[in-house]
């Protein structure tokens, strides 16, 4: 321990910096492309600092400077101080009711100093990833009984619901996230396939035509239903399941959600729903709004959003418009760009095989991370790793999806690209925190 | 520790790849596959900007620009960068009050949006212009715009350059395939519509990157889409700016044209239509407006006189009545015909003749004898040669249109009128199949049916100028940069009259025509150093068996033995040939060969028809009628605006109340308003700073006051 470098730099992986270095730059690129102005010089506003990237470029650096420090400390402090800081994490996002400033609407930020802004939703998701891996390290956790799985969901939940009690319904989501890594901790398949069957369905209900929905779900069973075909013929039970389920999805698609939402939910609700996903809800389909009739014509539903970021993604071909030179981009046709749409400057400027590439550095990521994972002796450093894997799994998927008009529109950001301090940090500590753990995987840390 | 979860971790990758694998399938679906995005993006982003290049410029004979583009100057505003300006001090130098500031700001925001530049006061003048450029500093938002727009530094030939004006739905199904589009100008009447094709160039596109909010980025692609903008071509024509302006002048408080024609190209010299109209009165912002009290003007300024009206050539025509005469010999030099005071030759006492006597051919043209020519077209039509009346006229028809009469002549100009040369089948409605000789006669001195345009009348002066030909009568000389479309070629052809008609022939009727002015008719218009020939006309006229005051009528041409003008004058509803048209005509020569009017007896003259008010009874009539009506309306309005200030005040007077409407209804349109009382035979007072004395109506802006 003589050399510093040599200690930091100890076992430390670093497949995973240069990943992350990677993505951090085409982040402060594709920031750069949706900020760009032809008739300004771009070096004088970058080094005047107001605008995003040159933000984004201070706060990789401050990024920079958190992730050393985390290299520097010693892992046990993690798995000691693990349930403390999740218990600092809930008091933090308690005191954004109380000191919450509103951005866009949601009340969930707490201002810094030097008009920097705080969101503790994000950085709870790094104790929440700390304390359930405290929690499924315990010598005494038997995480097959029902009851450790469902500690184990207060934990996840607890902030979720602070996060939808602060209208951040995409923060919220991402919770549900550490369902993966329960589950590679034992969590029985079945609610897993189960409960994201269901939440594939509801969005297929929403987003695709009902009849090809059914046509495509009544396939599926077919198909299933011909590979299984031997075991079939010996025992009926499995034919009664696999037709139950077809009912059950159809049932749901067909009859459930349209229920819902045309009976349950308020007009304006469903329209809101439905137009997340670009699409048009017809409101005299809405029973409650029939009764108000002639009250107020519902408000032609606004999915500006997703059409412009299909738009956007959809011209830029196979190969792209090239860097800088996105109509769209320049245009400022997709709101929120910089931010949650951020992958639509991509998509412009660089085409399917910009984004296909982009898309298998992450998916490298990801299975690096699973494989450092795997490699950990100590069932914390596992879980942990686990959760950061599936958070940015989340982030991912969902992102890229509602900018592709897949998933409903929830504000979450891009990892690592997307302009914004929180998430940029969190995504650090989160990544650094399992390179610090990873570097002492010869310790067992319980 | 549980290991026997240890297959998960593959279980945990194979959902991250088929996750990733549906996002990559739906970008092949929207990236590769949906051709609609790539369109909507473009539809998005891409702005499509015609570029309006300058329209030609027009150049009379002398190169001086008659018809050019200027700059002006727009003030441009965008409503969201102009706020917190200091609108009282903008007020103050724009000379509006603040509720027509925001107004005016309101109005911009519903059209343009927040973010749009948009015109807060289009066509600054100069003084507004220099004011607000020194101060344009304090108003963040406000900046100043160019933009061209046509312009007429003589503030002459309106009737003759035409307008442009914003094309309307009309023009656009007539013009489909040439690429205009709502808000585009056209020429609408004149050169500028004869030679619009010529004249507007090729229009540019440009292609620009647009944001969320309309506004530009920059250029899409560095413009290699693009297409530059070919500016129009200018045009030279034979007008003489000067002489058109000298005839404007003594045409004003007319009604009438004159049209003056180089005999020897056929350019024509100038072509004034009185009433005319200041052509800058119809560029810049309150055109629509100027255009609506234009034509609405019983005097209709709007029409060129030149060649859209017909007229009947009344005794001018005689020269061309004599030449086929001659030429068909029924008559010759020494031929005498005796007037007691009318014709005899039909027994109906018609027409009449002023000056008693027994008149050999020459001076039959000279004192413009009805029953010489009377008695020489009964011949014509009762040559032996032709079987009946109807292929005698068909006859003296054939030389008549070679003198380019009866139909149009091609000037390029639109709206040109044929002119009539009667056939056999124009009479048959009035005096069945068969016609004779007496039925036509007073086609001789050319009334009755003989319709022509002044165009035509100066043409068949050129004619008798050249001794038998003549170029059809154009304004355009040339075209910058080469006649793309062949518009020129018809005037490169020469024409001539009718072989049969030999040259002595024309000498004798010259011979006439010079005496008409040496002791005819005409003496008083005579210049001692010019040999003018010409020839009066006087033309009966009635409105509804009502006799008007005659048509005025002057044709000529000078010099005589190298002629290089010919002219033809009609002012309507005033007098004698010999008494307006032929002075008028005589100024117009003296002018154009000797470029001034020399003299204090020539210039007295100048003066004193400059002056001379002839406005038609009827037309007075129609100005009076709208004037009044004009008046009752702003009495109703003043009379409404008391009531209800009374009705507020309360009814004490009450009585009073009861009366005035009474009173208001006496006023019957008809009456002549006292106002502005017309006194049309006596010149009126002249305004200081040597303006030509008004027309009737104040609205002196729209016409002219030549004299500077």
């Amino acid at each position: 321990m003589n050399n510093r470098n040599n200690t930091i730099s100890q076992g430390v992986d670093w497949t995973i910096i240069w990943l992350y270095a990677i993505l951090v730059s085409i982040g402060i690129l594709c920031i750069f492309m949706v900020e760009y102005r032809t008739d300004t010089n771009w070096l004088q506003t970058f080094l005047s600092g107001k605008t995003n990237y040159s933000k984004q470029l201070i706060f990789a650096g401050v990024c920079a400077m958190v992730a050393t420090f985390i290299l520097l400390t010693d892992s046990k402090l993690f798995t000691a101080f693990a349930n403390l800081m999740y218990a600092f994490g809930i008091l933090l996002m308690l005191a954004t009711f109380v000191l919450g400033k509103n951005i866009n609407g949601s009340k969930s930020w707490i201002p810094l100093v030097g008009g920097f802004n705080l969101q503790p939703a994000e950085l709870c998701k790094i104790f929440t990833a700390l304390a359930l891996a405290k929690f499924l390290s315990r010598q005494e956790t038997d995480f097959t009984k029902l009851r450790s799985q469902l500690i184990a969901a207060v934990i996840a939940l607890t902030p979720a619901v602070l996060s939808i009690a602060q209208h951040e319904l995409g923060l919220a989501l991402v919770y549900s996230s550490f369902l993966i890594a329960m589950y590679r901790e034992g969590l029985p398949a079945q609610i897993l396939i189960f409960g994201s069957s269901f939440a594939v369905l509801v969005i297929a209900t929403l987003v695709v035509d009902p009849n090809t929905l059914a046509i495509a779900l009544t396939a599926i069973a077919a198909l299933i239903l011909f590979v299984l075909r031997k075991q079939i013929k010996k025992s009926k039970g499995l034919l009664v399941l696999i037709i139950g389920i077809w009912l059950f999805c159809v049932g749901t698609q067909r009859f459930v959600v349209p229920y819902i939402f045309n009976n349950v939910l308020e007009c304006y609700q469903s329209t809101r729903i439905y137009s997340m996903v670009g699409k048009e809800y017809d409101c005299s389909k809405n029973k409650k709004s029939e009764r108000k009739a002639g009250e107020k014509a519902a408000r032609k539903p606004d999915d500006y959003n997703v059409r412009q970021s299909k738009i956007a993604i959809g011209s830029g071909g196979l190969t792209g418009r090239g860097f800088l030179k996105g109509t769209q981009t320049r245009g400022k046709y997709v709101p929120e760009q910089h931010t949650d749409f951020i992958f639509t400057s991509l998509g412009e400027a660089f085409g399917f095989a910009g984004c296909f590439a982009f898309l298998c550095i992450y998916l490298f990521l990801l299975f690096r991370i699973v494989k450092i994972a795997e490699r950990q002796r100590s069932t914390f450093s596992r879980v942990y790793a686990y959760s950061v894997a599936s958070i940015i799994f989340f982030h991912i998927a969902v992102n890229v999806s509602m900018t592709i008009g897949l998933f409903p529109i929830v504000g979450i950001p891009l990892p690592l690209i997307s302009y914004g301090g929180s998430s940029m940090l969190t995504f650090t500590i989160l990544i650094f925190i399992l390179l610090r753990l990873d570097a002492d995987r010869q310790m067992v840390l319980r | 520790m549980p290991v026997f979860n240890q297959s998960r971790a593959r279980i945990v990758q194979i959902i991250f790849a088929v996750v990733f694998l549906v996002i990559v399938g739906q970008l092949i679906n929207l990236q590769l596959f949906s051709v609609k995005y790539k369109l909507a993006a473009e539809n998005n982003a891409i702005l499509r900007k015609i570029v309006y290049p300058d329209r030609g410029i027009i150049f009379d004979r002398k190169r001086k620009a008659i018809l050019e583009n200027a700059i002006s100057y727009d003030l441009q505003v965008i409503p969201s960068e102009a706020r917190g300006v200091d609108t009282a001090a903008l007020c103050n130098l724009l000379n509006i009050d603040t509720a027509e500031y925001r107004k005016r700001i309101r109005e911009l925001i519903f059209k343009n949006g927040y973010v749009k530049p948009g015109i807060f006061e289009p066509l600054l003048t100069v003084e507004m212009y220099a004011r607000l450029n020194e101060n344009i500093y304090k108003f963040p938002g406000f900046s100043l715009t160019e933009r061209s727009v046509r312009t007429y530094p003589y503030n002459a030939a309106g009737n003759v350059l035409g307008y442009i004006r914003e094309v309307d739905p009309t023009y656009l199904k007539t013009h489909k395939d040439e690429g205009y589009q709502m808000g585009d100008y056209a020429g609408m009447t004149g050169l500028e519509r004869y030679y619009e094709k010529v004249l507007m160039g090729t229009r540019g596109v440009k292609n620009y990157i647009r944001d969320n909010k309309n506004r530009i980025q920059g250029a899409y692609e560095n413009g290699i889409y693009d297409t530059a903008a070919v500016a129009g071509k200018n045009i030279h024509t034979s007008l003489d700016v000067e002489l058109q302006k000298l005839g404007e002048k003594l045409m004003s408080n007319k009604v009438g044209s004159i049209v003056a024609i180089d005999p020897k190209t056929g350019g024509i010299l100038c072509m004034v239509s009185a009433p005319t109209y200041n052509p800058n009165y119809l560029t810049g912002s309150q055109q629509k407006k100027h255009f609506a009290d234009l034509l609405l003007d019983p005097r209709l300024p709007l029409n060129n006189r030149g060649l859209t009206t017909y007229y009947s050539p009344g005794s001018t025509f005689k020269t061309v009545v004599g030449i086929i005469g001659l030429t068909e010999g029924v008559i010759d030099l020494r031929t005498t015909v005796s007037c007691p005071g009318y014709f005899t030759g039909c027994g109906t006492g018609k027409p009449k003749c002023l000056d008693k006597g027994v008149f050999d051919f020459k001076d039959a043209v000279a004192h413009s004898d009805n029953s010489y020519f009377s008695t020489v077209y009964k011949r014509l039509l009762e040559e032996s040669k032709y079987p009946s009346t109807d292929s005698a006229l068909v006859g003296f028809n054939v030389y008549a249109n070679s003198f380019g009469l009866g139909h149009k002549l091609g000037v390029d100009l639109p709206f040109e009128k044929n002119g009539l040369i009667p056939t056999a089948q124009n009479y048959y409605k009035e005096f069945g199949r068969k016609i004779y000789p007496c039925n036509l006669i007073s086609n001789a001195i050319g009334q009755g049916k003989i319709n022509t345009t002044l165009v035509q009348l100066a043409n068949v002066m050129s004619i008798i100028a050249n001794k038998g030909w003549y170029y059809t009568p154009h304004l355009v000389d040339s075209i910058e940069g080469g006649d793309e479309y062949g518009m020129l070629e018809a005037y490169k052809v020469k024409h001539y009259t009718d072989s049969r008609i030999p040259e002595n022939v024309f000498n004798s009727v010259q011979d006439g025509m010079q005496a008409v002015v040496e002791y005819g008719t005409a003496v008083r218009s005579r210049i001692p150093d010019i040999v003018i020939c010409g020839k009066t006309g006087t033309v009966e006229n009635y409105y509804r068996g009502k006799k008007q005051p005659d048509h005025s009528f002057f044709g000529a041409f000078a010099p005589r033995d190298n002629p290089k003008i010919a002219i033809a004058v009609i002012c309507e509803n005033s007098d004698q040939g010999a008494r307006v048209a032929a002075p008028i005509a005589s100024l117009m020569i003296e002018k154009y060969l000797k470029d001034s009017i020399r003299g204090p007896e020539r210039k007295a003259m100048e003066e004193e028809f400059t002056n001379k008010v002839y406005i038609p009874p009827l037309m007075r009539q129609a100005i009076a009628k709208q004037d009044s009506l004009k008046r009752l309306k702003e009495n109703q309005q003043l009379m409404e605006q008391k009531l209800n200030k009374k009705e507020t005040e309360g009814d004490t007077e009450e009585d009073n109340l009861k009366e005035e409407p009474v009173e208001q209804d006496g006023i019957v349109p008809a009456q002549t308003p006292t106002k502005k009382p017309v006194v049309p035979a006596a010149p009126q007072k002249k305004k200081p700073g040597g303006t030509v004395a008004t027309l009737p109506n104040n609205d002196d802006k729209k016409y002219k006051r030549s004299a500077r």
